[in-house]
């Protein structure tokens, strides 16, 4: 499984993604320029990540000038065609403005940037401390929305304490329902504010993020690569 | 014809806006405590090349349907000024 990690005008969190992908969870990283359309050589086993930033300075709308460009085109189409594609904070903004996720992110209830430390989790899993770093999280979708989101499982973390308690008080954004991470109806496309790729190494103090590349099985293979790569030694 | 259309995108009425609700803030430390209520959106004016008004009107809608604005948030009203 190799990753490829789109690079759009105001990306900032690209490198931080790259890194975290190749070193710490050995995988291989190809990096597709924003006005690029080739995915050929990616396979839909394989996964697009959309990293943080500012893409196209946020103009009228946080992702909404992302979606148009060519990369875009052929992202929307390989997921599509069921391949995996991963976006992190302004990539998860990307991906509900280009209809890839249902719903939209809105200015932080509390109108300040945050960038701190908070802790999530996946339905009954360990909370997991991943940091998060916008001004533009709090996760919102109608009624209806937030029904089908539930009834299918596609909510896939919220913000907790360090207990793994979900309520106001850990909430970073006023995101609704304490949502920080959904996927689509299929499962292959996946959304979150908090940046696991930047708790992935032990010098940074925290491996929380290896344990969301895990719920989302972009990691399982890491073992059995390296053990094969072991054998074939 | 050159048709100026101004397009009015605001938050919907059900939505927290933050921003309005800091310059409210503002606006009862200046003392204008009369304010009730504030809201922000964005006003976007085009220029439009069309053989009609019909046309201009549908081009648009299409605009602000599919890029200025967005449903899940956002409200738009369109405006002809010539």
């Amino acid at each position: 499984m190799k990753f490829g990690v789109v690079v759009f005008p105001g990306s900032n969190c690209d490198r931080d993604m790259q890194d975290a992908l190749q070193y710490d969870l050995n995988k291989e990283v190809i990096m597709l320029w924003h006005k690029e359309k080739d995915l050929s050589m990616f396979s839909t086993e394989d996964c697009i990540v959309l990293p943080g930033g500012f893409s196209y300075g946020d103009y009228l709308r946080c992702g909404a000038i992302a979606r148009f460009s060519p990369m875009m085109q052929s992202v929307i189409d390989f997921a599509n065609r069921g391949g995996k594609v991963l976006g992190v904070c302004n990539g998860f903004q990307i991906l509900c403005e280009s209809h890839l996720l249902p719903g939209v992110l809105l200015q932080n209830a509390h109108q300040q940037f945050v960038c701190k430390n908070i802790y999530m989790k996946n339905g009954d899993g360990r909370a997991l401390k991943i940091p998060v770093a916008h001004g533009e999280g709090r996760f919102y979708a109608d009624e209806k929305t937030l029904y089908e989101l539930e009834e299918n499982d596609q909510v896939i973390f919220r913000y907790c304490d360090e207990k793994g308690t979900v309520n106001a008080g850990s909430n970073p954004n006023g995101a609704i329902r304490s949502i920080a991470g959904i996927s689509n109806r299929a499962g292959n496309v996946w959304g979150m504010m908090p940046h696991p790729e930047r708790a992935t190494s032990a010098a940074l103090g925290n491996q929380d993020g290896l344990e969301v590349f895990k719920i989302l099985e972009l990691y399982g293979t890491v073992a059995a690569e390296k053990q094969e790569l072991a054998t074939a030694l | 014809m050159t048709y100026n259309v101004q397009i009015k995108v605001m938050p919907l009425k059900d939505l927290l806006d933050p921003q309005g609700k800091a310059i409210l803030g503002g606006l009862q430390n200046l003392g204008i405590s009369s304010v009730q209520d504030v809201r922000v959106g964005k006003h976007i004016t085009l220029q439009i090349d069309a053989p009609g008004e019909e046309e201009a009107r549908k081009a648009a809608d299409e605009a602000s349907k599919k890029l200025l604005s967005n449903p899940v948030m956002e409200f738009y009203e369109i405006e002809f000024v010539n």
